[in-house]
């Protein structure tokens, strides 16, 4: 018998009694008939967690919000020049002399736009080399509002390192990129990429923090020190 | 040699006197508290949520064969390569066959309890590996060959100067109390470690059957790190932490990050879905995912208390848990600690030998209440203590008993015992806390209640 085997046989073997449903316990007895956060309506499930906005406007301010409690650089302008200009001040301010990238439309020209040696990593790159990169300028698949979280996969934020290697992380994003919440953020993940997901989804908010020293808040922990999300 | 239960009671005794860490507990956890309220009261209904996680976890628990094989087949069809563990020695094997067959000498872990769990860093070390924690607190107590405190915050019974002294002496590093200063030592120790590491190790969160993914909630990045540079990644998982949809994660992730830390969100939530696939620029070659039963399904088998499986491992039991403030984490002597620990070791490690968690408990409830699964922690408390005295009945309990029904049924011998127990009461206070004392392990911290005055029955026959 192979160990999957044994381990299924003991599993249906237990699984033989039921066992009395969720809030059987409760002062008000037992309840409800079996259902899921996926089994009740979106907007009833949605309508229990942390809002998200409803329009656009909203979801800006909520997200702007979230950034500034996470100590995200959260920047929203009018036009992909502007959000260049953005980066290149930024660029200034830190004295930046390398950047990575990626091979795709936004982040490389963003990263091309700053005049310095660039890596692209899905070119191949060298880890120490990558390391040693001022900033990682990645792009995304959806931003939250309800969160302030920038969701990326290594397809489209250049691999799996360059979002957390660097230690500064900038997110290229655009405004329909946006959704009110995870629930959205999930369905806009699922839509994107149908079966073939890439091999890293990861939901980044705010940047790499620990509390393990008295629980006193540092940030840079391991990944990125700051995190900036320009957005147009 | 000694028992867990005299262990337990030793080290009970010297932590809940010592005022330094009463006072870091208490500062730790009145800061959590306060976020934890914070961010609960973001959510407009967390009850609502909390019902939904305990449905959803019933779901993903009581169908756990589906669920389960629905994950590992999605797993394998995109290169992972699956193996299932009994114990934890065969979890060892695994692992060490793993690492022995890639010729692998560093080795790169971010935090896992599984891992806690089977001893796994002992191992690989007897092995001859170099094993690292990368997660801050992980690395802080391993450098002190301590295990965790806090299945959440594993460093949480050190200050700064602690950390400094250790790092000072193990690292070599200059002397701060700034707890920035402090994480940059550590995150200079480690960056290299990351890229020479041949194997990375971590835990897992959930594991989504739809999908076929392991998700990894954390804060520091580490666990990114680990999974992206090694060119051999092992993921080790209990087989009870599946979750049916990917869709479902909007629900656990906020919750997970409201109850474990008060947290709007982790910082980082990551879903792994293989190894580097085609067209992929990084991540590593092989993807090994070891899933874990290790008496896990011993526990499922018991209905009363299979949703403690539901358990997600976000410490908020503990958090409240009147006994672990007193107590603390490394008393217990297990690797799940505080309220849940004291429920699911007797099945994970023997009910004799791990009952006296069950009694110390004051049964106030407020894990139950804090837990976002809706696990019925302290009634399992109870249950625990009534399983153990069925299994295995105390000797001078069942004598007590009987004596007391004996008295209670002979109202002659009953008045007798008053009119005694009220002649003999100015003895007590004479020999109380001495050996002369019967009832010494009793009233060693108690105080025996005055009898009264009037009996009621006396009471009752005046006013007739």
């Amino acid at each position: 018998m192979t160990g999957r085997e044994k381990i299924m046989g003991r599993i249906r073997e237990a699984l033989t009694v039921p066992a009395p449903h969720p809030g059987a316990h409760d002062a008000h007895g037992s309840q409800a008939p079996h259902t899921s956060f996926k089994g009740r309506p979106v907007h009833v499930a949605r309508s229990w967690m942390p809002p998200g906005g409803d329009t656009f406007e909203e979801q800006v301010v909520r997200f702007r919000a979230a950034s500034t409690e996470l100590k995200t650089d959260f920047r929203f302008v009018g036009s992909r020049d502007e959000a260049f200009a953005e980066l290149a001040r930024i660029r200034d301010t830190e004295g930046w002399k390398s950047v990575a990238t990626h091979r795709a439309e936004l982040p490389s020209a963003a990263a091309a736009s700053l005049g310095l040696p660039v890596i692209h990593t899905d070119e191949g790159y060298d880890v120490d080399a990558l390391e040693s990169c001022d900033v990682g300028v990645s792009g995304c698949d959806v931003l939250v509002a309800q969160t302030g979280t920038v969701v990326v996969t290594n397809r489209s934020a250049g691999g799996r390192a360059l979002s957390v290697l660097p230690p500064h992380h900038v997110v290229v994003a655009t405004r329909d990129q946006l959704v009110r919440d995870l629930t959205a953020a999930f369905a806009r993940v699922q839509e994107t990429y149908g079966a073939r997901y890439p091999s890293m989804v990861s939901f980044i908010t705010g940047p790499s923090r620990t509390g393990d020293i008295e629980r006193i808040l540092v940030l840079g922990a391991h990944g990125p020190k700051k995190l900036t999300v320009l957005c147009w | 040699m000694t028992t867990h239960v005299q262990d337990f009671l030793a080290q009970a005794r010297v932590v809940t006197r010592d005022l330094r860490h009463r006072g870091l507990i208490q500062t730790a956890l009145r800061k959590y508290e306060t976020a934890r309220d914070r961010k609960k009261a973001a959510f407009n209904d967390w009850q609502s949520a909390r019902q939904a996680a305990a449905e959803t976890k019933w779901d993903a628990i009581n169908h756990l064969d589906t669920y389960l094989a629905e994950f590992a087949d999605k797993m394998e069809a995109r290169g992972t390569q699956i193996h299932w563990a009994g114990n934890a020695a065969e979890a060892r094997e695994i692992i060490l066959g793993i690492i022995r067959s890639k010729g692998a000498r560093s080795i790169i872990k971010s935090k896992a309890m599984t891992a806690e769990e089977i001893h796994l860093n002992d191992a690989m070390e007897k092995a001859g590996y170099e094993v690292v924690e990368s997660d801050l607190g992980e690395f802080i107590v391993q450098l002190r060959h301590e295990p965790p405190y806090h299945i959440v915050f594993p460093a949480m019974h050190l200050t700064r100067d602690d950390i400094n002294e250790l790092f000072q002496k193990e690292l070599g590093s200059a002397s701060t109390r700034e707890p920035e200063e402090l994480t940059m030592i550590a995150r200079r120790a480690l960056r290299r470690k990351y890229i020479t590491a041949d194997v990375g190790i971590t835990g897992a969160n959930f594991a989504i059957a739809e999908t076929g993914m392991i998700s990894i909630t954390e804060n520091e990045g580490n666990a990114r790190l680990t999974a992206a540079l090694p060119k051999t990644l092992i993921t080790l998982v209990g087989i009870e932490k599946v979750l049916p949809k990917l869709e479902d994660l909007a629900l656990f992730l906020p919750m997970l990050a409201t109850a474990g830390a008060g947290q709007t969100l982790t910082g980082y939530n990551t879903m792994y879905g293989g190894p580097r696939q085609p067209g992929e620029c990084d991540g590593p070659e092989e993807y090994h995912v070891v899933l874990l039963d290790n008496r896990r399904t011993e526990l499922l088998a018991d209905p009363e208390q299979r949703d403690a499986l539901h358990c997600i491992r976000c410490g908020a039991c503990l958090n409240v848990c009147p006994i672990f403030k007193n107590v603390g984490g490394h008393t217990y002597g297990t690797t799940y600690s505080g309220p849940v620990g004291s429920v699911i070791t007797p099945h994970l490690r023997g009910l004799q030998d791990w009952k006296h968690l069950s009694g110390s408990s004051s049964l106030c409830g407020a894990c139950t209440e804090a837990c976002p699964v809706k696990i019925d922690l302290h009634h399992h408390l109870l249950q625990n203590r009534r399983n153990a005295a069925v299994g295995e009945p105390s000797f001078f309990e069942r004598l007590a008993y009987r004596l007391f029904a004996f008295v209670i049924n002979r109202p002659a011998l009953y008045r007798f015992a008053k009119e005694a127990g009220r002649l003999t009461e100015p003895l007590q206070k004479l020999i109380r806390d001495t050996p002369l004392d019967p009832a010494r392990a009793w009233t060693g911290t108690r105080d025996l209640p005055p009898m009264p005055e009037q009996s009621f029955k006396e009471w009752w026959e005046e006013r007739r």
